[in-house]
């Protein structure tokens, strides 16, 4: 029997058991759907939360007050008060070395923003001008804290604190008092929206050492800090942390995350859980496996006579367990594509949805969805093959 | 040329050993008309079965056109089967999804002859058995004499040395089965060896050689020259 004929013939025995067929190329196309949606999901989430990280700053450093024992953590909130505070001065320090192209200092807390006929707790950063560049952040109106005028108690609002205070007159030139010293607003920031669990929306932002001033402290909470070039990176982490042991009397007291380090260590915590994920959509292929193992059996025992028949007229045991293999072929092949084209219509559903989020599958996921359909496929026949081809001719022709 | 020499069959139902074939020694032409008659349970199916190559003897031998089958091959005996035998049942054994001229092409798929010649070939014997009407169709909008046209069609289409037929007409009325019986009747005017197993001795006694079987050995074997 020649190859074409096998495959013709056995899909003929496909096509003609139809109920039986859509079933198991459903029950295919759905575990091959699951994986590839799912690993569409799961790289999404990884490309999505890379994508935010992107957006807080390029080649950005952050220097934090205490010691971490390991990258990637955020010892400042875990240890609380620490040895020494990060000063200004340190700042500046850092502000003046070759590898940093800017620095902004952080200063955070939270005070109560007034007008004459409006009050309402607000959260407060102080910086300096160049927040806004490192930060990645945009003014909608006005300017920043303008260079050099550290000193102008000058406010810039986010962008729904000004629209709740300012509904009718334009925030610019306005006067607030925040605690117990007044500010002209100088900024509008643009609306950004929640990134990374900080919504700018709802912030102000005044010079540092009036931060500093209104809640009554000499420390910052971090320093951020751009390097150079992406290169330069490693580099500017080692002198920024010799700089400060040297301003801190030699106590190695303070921790320096890197932007880079961080997004790797979500790369591979997502991308881990992409391929769990996918695991787990990948068992619903080993279901379908039994599924087909079990349809193939009773196929046999259906097709009894049949396969009596086909031995009656000349076929080896070889013809006739590659006639039921290319049957079981056809059906994972079949699934297997149709599953492929289900889960990339689920994709670009979950992309029209959600246009942020870019789910799209990875080709290596798809790739061995559509393996592993194919092998359990074909697995799965192996029993049903050879208990067809091992019955007995007369017995298989006599069988009702 | 079919030669059998001491051929026995046992098969085994649980303690029991039923002695299907008993020491069988049966020689047959090329070209013969035999019909094997015999109770139910005599070893008629068994006999046709193990000439057919579908099943193997205990001991024994068999000839075949002057070579030795019993020892040989599965796949080689697969030839046999489709190159020189071909088979009509009782029940028509047609596969019931596929078409006429699907089943009866069968035997040329399987030994892979070409497309071409496959069409060409199927054609002629629904000329031939009168079935051009009912190529497409399947076999249950077939009546029982056409279906087994179509199984002879198919038995025939390999243009086998021997056709064995087990109660060819044991499911058709009595006049089908008369035009059934001319159709295999005239293959063995063209040099088929035919061989029929049958309860209807009317029917056996149209064969010129006639075996009587019982117990798994054969009582009678009766030629005679003008049926
Ligand atoms: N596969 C089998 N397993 C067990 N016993 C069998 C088997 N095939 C045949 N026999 C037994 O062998 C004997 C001969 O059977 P066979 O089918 O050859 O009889 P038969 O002459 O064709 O009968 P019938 O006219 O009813 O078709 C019977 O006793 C039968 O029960
Ligand atoms: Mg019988």
């Amino acid at each position: 029997m020649t190859l074409l004929d096998t495959l013709q013939t056995a899909l003929k025995a496909v096509i003609s058991y139809r109920i039986r067929s859509v079933l198991i190329v459903l029950a295919m196309s759905l575990g091959v759907a699951a994986v590839i949606m799912l690993t569409a999901l799961g790289d999404g989430a990884r490309n999505f939360v890379i994508k935010q990280f992107s957006s807080i700053g390029t080649n950005l450093l952050v220097v934090l007050p205490g010691r971490a024992e390991t990258a990637g953590s955020f010892p400042g909130a875990v240890l609380g008060q620490t040895p020494r505070d990060l000063t200004l001065h340190d700042a500046q320090l850092l502000g003046r070395l070759p590898q940093v192209k800017r620095y902004a200092p952080l200063s955070i807390g939270a005070a109560e923003l007034s007008t004459a006929n409006r009050l309402r707790e607000v959260t407060v950063l102080g910086s300096n001008e160049n927040l806004i560049p490192i930060r990645h952040m945009k003014l909608a109106l006005g300017s920043f804290i303008a260079q050099g005028s550290e000193r102008s108690a000058q406010i810039v609002l986010g962008a729904k604190i000004a629209a709740d205070f300012f509904p009718h007159t334009p925030a610019i030139g306005q006067r607030v008092r925040l605690g117990d010293s007044r500010f002209l607003v100088s900024g509008v920031l643009a609306s950004q929206g929640e990134s990374m669990g900080f919504n700018t929306d709802e912030i102000v932002i005044i010079p540092v050492d009036y931060a500093q001033a209104l809640f009554n402290t000499t420390s910052l909470f971090r320093i951020l800090v751009e390097a150079n070039n992406h290169e330069e990176i490693a580099a500017a982490k080692q002198v920024i942390l010799a700089t400060l042991k040297q301003s801190h009397d030699g106590e190695d007291d303070s921790t320096v995350i890197t932007q880079d380090a961080v997004l790797a260590t979500f790369d591979r915590i997502l991308h881990t859980l992409t391929l769990a994920v996918a695991g787990i959509a990948a068992i619903s292929l080993i279901v379908a496996g039994i599924l087909i193992m079990n349809v193939m059996l009773v196929a046999v025992s259906q097709r009894t006579s049949e396969i009596g028949l086909l031995k009656a007229i000349g076929a080896t045991s070889t013809d006739i367990r590659r006639l039921f293999f290319t049957e079981a072929a056809w059906l994972s092949l079949v699934g297997a594509l149709l599953g492929f084209l289900l889960g990339q219509l689920g994709s670009l559903l979950i992309r029209i949805l959600y246009p942020q989020f870019p789910a799209w599958a990875p080709s290596w996921a798809s790739a061995a969805a559509i393996g592993i359909a194919l092998i359990t496929g074909i697995i799965a026949t192996i029993l049903p093959a050879i208990k067809a081809a091992q019955l007995n001719a007369v017995v298989a022709l006599n069988r009702k | 040329m079919i030669r059998l020499i001491n051929i026995t069959r046992t098969f085994t139902m649980g303690e029991q050993a039923v002695l299907a074939l008993n020491q069988i020694n049966l020689q047959i032409a090329s070209g013969e008309y035999l019909s094997i008659m015999g109770p139910s349970g005599s070893g008629k199916s068994t006999l046709l079965n193990i000439i057919g190559l579908l099943d193997q003897p205990d001991s024994g031998q068999y000839e075949l056109d002057g070579k030795a089958v019993t020892d040989l091959t599965e796949i080689e005996q697969a030839q046999i089967r489709r190159e020189k035998i071909g088979f009509v049942f009782q029940s028509f054994h047609l596969i019931p999804r596929l078409t006429a001229a699907e089943n009866i092409e069968l035997p040329l798929t399987l030994g892979g002859v070409p497309i071409d010649e496959r069409k060409v070939r199927v054609q002629n014997a629904l000329q031939d058995f009168e079935l051009e009407q009912r190529a497409n169709h399947r076999p249950a909008e077939l009546s029982g004499g056409q279906r087994q046209r179509v199984a002879i069609a198919r038995a025939t289409i390999m243009q086998p040395s021997i056709i064995l037929a087990d109660e060819p007409t044991g499911n058709l009325d009595h006049q089908i089965g008369a035009e059934v019986m001319l159709l295999l009747e005239n293959l063995q005017h063209q040099g088929t060896t035919l061989i029929i197993v049958t309860h209807d001795r009317e029917l056996g006694s149209r064969a010129n050689r006639q075996i009587a079987m019982r117990d798994g050995k054969i009582l009678t074997d009766q030629t005679h020259d003008t049926p």
